[in-house]
């Protein structure tokens, strides 16, 4: 054993194993393509407000119903003007500007409820698979709230918390809470359901076991053991979550919850189209893109990770 | 191609020809179309616009009222009032004489009977009539003679033109409906879809919630009149389609009550086959301007009620300022186009009840709000929100979610930061805010912001009860489980005095100086803020001559004048 050590000295330090992961990931075409894109309209949505800096909110009614500056390839007599590169809405707003304040809204409404409903699932899913107590309990929660319909809780929700929230963080950011708090605890099932089935499976593996018989605790056991090996459907559930919380934000600002009118998300933009989507297809198709592509990217993205981040599946 | 000249003058002469002597049937066929379809021809079983639309083609009124909503006769000789002796001094009854000689299209003669047969056939207890508002508070309909009837009521009624006025309250024939009295009234169904009426057509097929065929009344009392033979009226289908069969395609001659956003119109006018008219009746988009404190932190018995008045809407000069930054030209251009018109008042019509007093309102005139607020002490601050006392102006500005009111909110809120005023704006779902539950903090009624927009309008051509919507005591609050019409808590003690008064007055010119007054000391007080006068949109083919488009009774009242345009 020493000999074979001494022989085999790696001339370099050891590579971290995130290179392995790396390696792989760059394998998945999709993957990369997504989270470029998904790096891309991050950076769009968070540095464009200062490079375009024109106000999504100002009303320039002499400025409306400007087509976007590549309708005049086709349209010569079309009415667009390069100080608005995709065009204007009927009250003489940017929708350029729109798209990008609209995304910054979408996007963190998405990450944040992403994050609560996976740390919520998490904790839910290790707690009831390891601990076989309230293993019971947990699901029959979890099977309560599979139950529960978002749009009448939002509703609810909308009633009782609207005021309070409204008068200790303002309109926007009360509002804000309310509909990251409504999506993310109407959409961390899934992922307690995945996670507490992994952990029953590991439960029973010897090295656990092991584990066990040199007496780790609980709390060491599920951070040290159990969680690192349960990562990948995390993540995978994580990527869904972030989509799903986009589209879920998307679908109840088109249904006029939500938001205020004033205040834009890819959603709202779309639900304001709709009425005149025949004159001028740009408005709809525009944060339709952005909602469909950050979707489409974020899940190549998980996919990639999730064959990344398995070392069963890496290298092969 | 002096031959092709000569020949297209003749073919000219000939066309003309029939229209200068205007005869029955000579213009062949028309075509109308209503994206509601009949279900039944009869507007005592229906409460459906549709339904009493279409048999106005067929059955109609003794009097009814023109495009400027004046009443006028139709079947009678003229309209009773107190002046000609018809309406009596106590108030308490009208006696209508007939036109002579009218005959019903069978050729048998319209007399008295059948005006008093109408009354009992609703007024029957087991009928279930759609109308029977319209003939309450009637005691008696008696046949005085041949021509003429007599109605009775129970306390003096100061407009006593409710029974037998406009297409909801026809005369339908005693000889055809006499076995369809009460419970049996529904299953009479050859008489509810072909009734035997005085109007201009006659119905030939009716296919329910489909398409009914009509042909001129060979009996029609005017025998130059109608000038189409024929005339096809489909139901069904959207406003959108509608639009299109007559301004884009031509399909149609007549499309009714298009509902839609001015750019939509515009596209389909450019179709070139049709024109859109439209039509006002008395119905004001506004805002409520709310005089109570809608406040979260008071306890639900004081919130939004009398007992806690407003900390800034209170001072009517912010109420003014408000109302002044306003540009009602640039709302109606955005959000209605034809089918709007500025208006300074809460009563735009009928025309004799328009105010002209309040016209100051027309001009958007930021600079002199700006003045007025500085002179009534709110000091702009560094954050560009005026202020006095500690108390900010910020508003919470509430209505229902539609497209255009969001824009409006839009639009607003940046005309009132530029007077130093803070707004929220908030939207509602239109079932919520106007579902009246009194269990919900979103109703229009509870009224739990400091402004809320939406569109009110009254029936008929008499403002009085609307009116009275703004009287003290009115208001909605919790002891009346928040129903009420006063949304603004407005309450003045010379208004209802005032309000008293055109209750008792019968005269409609002192009527319509009453209800001048009433409308201007609202508007005076900056109570509600009217944005725009809406109205109805219809279109019809630019071929089609004589329409006029009417609000306060069917739109084709007068459809026995129109005529081919050649």
């Amino acid at each position: 054993m020493t000999d074979m050590t001494a022989h085999d000295m790696p001339e370099q330090p050891p590579r971290s194993q995130w290179w392995d992961v790396w390696d792989q990931f760059k394998t998945h075409k999709g993957a990369l393509m997504g989270g470029g894109f998904l790096i891309f309209i991050t950076l769009a949505v968070v540095v464009g407000p200062w490079i375009w800096t024109l106000d999504p909110q100002k009303l320039d009614i002499r400025a409306k119903d400007i087509r976007p500056i590549y309708t005049a390839l086709w349209d010569a007599g079309a009415k667009v003007d390069w100080g608005h590169p995709l065009g204007t809405d009927n009250l003489g707003r940017d929708t350029l500007a729109k798209l990008m304040a609209g995304g910054k809204v979408s996007m963190s409404v998405g990450w944040v409820a992403m994050l609560l409903s996976v740390v919520l699932g998490t904790t839910i899913g290790v707690a009831a698979g390891y601990f076989k107590r309230l293993d019971g309990v947990l699901m029959r929660l979890t099977d309560l709230f599979l139950a529960l319909p978002l749009l009448p809780l939002l509703l609810v929700f909308m009633l009782l918390f609207r005021d309070v929230l409204r008068s200790a963080f303002g309109p926007e950011t009360g509002i804000f809470i309310l509909i990251v708090i409504a999506i993310g605890i109407t959409s961390w099932m899934q992922t307690a359901r995945i996670v507490r089935g992994d952990i029953l499976a590991l439960k029973e593996r010897e090295f656990v076991l092991a584990a066990r018989s040199i007496g780790t605790s609980p709390a060491k056991m599920i951070t040290r053991h159990l969680l690192p090996n349960v990562m990948s459907p995390i993540m995978v559930s994580a990527t869904l979550g972030l989509a799903n919380a986009i589209i879920t934000e998307s679908a109840l600002s088109f249904l006029g919850l939500g938001f205020p009118s004033d205040f834009p998300t890819w959603g709202k933009l779309l639900f304001d189209a709709t009425d005149r989507m025949e004159l001028y297809p740009e408005r709809v198709i525009w944060p339709g893109i952005a909602i469909s592509f950050t979707v489409l990217s974020v899940n190549y993205l998980g996919d990639g990770l999730r064959d990344a981040l398995d070392p069963r599946i890496r290298g092969r | 191609m002096t031959i092709k000249t000569f020949m297209l003058g003749i073919a000219a002469a000939v066309a003309m020809a029939p229209m200068a002597s205007a005869q029955r049937g000579a213009d062949g066929s028309v075509s109308i179309i209503y994206w509601q379809a009949p279900s039944i021809l009869n507007p005592f079983l229906s409460g459906g616009t549709k339904d009493s639309e279409s048999a106005s083609l067929v059955i109609e009124p003794l009097g009814r009222y023109d495009e400027g909503g004046n009443l006028i006769p139709w079947l009678a000789a003229e309209i009773p009032t107190v002046a000609n002796g018809g309406v009596s001094a106590d108030l308490t009854s009208i006696t209508w004489k007939i036109a002579p000689g009218l005959v019903w299209s069978d050729g048998t003669a319209f007399t008295a009977n059948d005006v008093k047969f109408t009354a009992d056939y609703c007024m029957d207890p087991e009928g279930g009539c759609a109308q029977l508002s319209k003939f309450g508070g009637v005691t008696s309909v008696e046949v005085v003679d041949d021509l003429t009837v007599k109605v009775t009521f129970d306390k003096p009624t100061p407009f006593p033109y409710g029974p037998f006025v406009g297409s909801e309250s026809p005369i339908i024939q005693a000889a055809q409906f006499a076995n369809c009295m009460g419970a049996k009234a529904p299953e009479c169904t050859e008489q509810n879809f072909n009734p035997i009426g005085t109007g201009p057509f006659v119905v030939d097929e009716f296919r329910p919630n489909d398409v009914i065929t009509m042909s001129a009344n060979p009996n029609y009392r005017d025998p130059a009149k109608p000038a189409f033979a024929s005339l096809t009226f489909k139901g069904g289908g959207d406003a959108t389609a509608a639009g299109r069969a007559v301004m884009e395609t031509g399909e149609f001659d007549y499309a009714w009550n298009l509902q839609l956003a001015p750019d939509v119109i515009a596209k389909m006018e450019e179709g070139g086959k049709g024109t859109p008219v439209a039509g006002f009746g008395p119905l004001v988009e506004r805002l409520m301007v709310n005089f109570t404190d809608p406040s979260p932190s008071l306890d639900a018995d004081t919130r939004s009620t009398v007992k806690a008045p407003h900390p800034f809407l209170s001072d009517i000069n912010v109420r003014k300022a408000l109302s002044m930054a306003i540009d009602r030209e640039l709302l109606v251009e955005i959000g209605y186009g034809k089918a709007g018109k500025l208006t300074c008042n809460v009563v735009p019509a009928p025309d004799i009840y328009a105010s002209s007093a309040n016209d100051s309102c027309l001009a958007q005139d930021i600079d002199a709000a700006n003045a007025l607020l500085d002179e009534a002490g709110w000091v702009m601050g560094g954050d560009g929100v005026r202020a006095k006392d500690g108390v900010r102006l910020s508003i919470l500005y509430q209505t229902s979610t539609n497209a255009v009111r969001q824009d409006f909110q839009a639009l607003i809120k940046d005309w009132w930061s530029q007077i130093g005023v803070e707004t929220e704006l908030r939207n509602l779902d239109a079932s919520v805010f106007f579902g009246g539950d009194p269990g919900s903090p979103d109703t229009y009624q509870k009224f739990y912001a400091d402004i809320e927009m939406y569109a009110n309008t009254f029936n008929g051509t008499d403002p009085q009860s609307y009116l009275g919507n703004w009287r003290c005591n009115n208001e909605p609050r919790p002891e009346t489980q928040w129903q009420g019409e006063n949304m603004p808590r407005f309450c003045s003690a010379e208004y209802d005095a005032l309000h008293d008064e055109l209750q008792q007055t019968a005269d409609v010119n002192e009527r319509a100086r009453i209800g001048k007054a009433l409308n201007d000391i609202l508007m005076q007080n900056y109570a509600m803020i009217p944005l725009v006068h809406r109205g109805r949109l219809s279109a019809h083919a630019k071929s089609l001559g004589g329409v006029k488009l009417n609000v306060w009774d069917s739109e084709l009242w007068n459809a026995a004048d129109w005529y081919r345009i050649k």
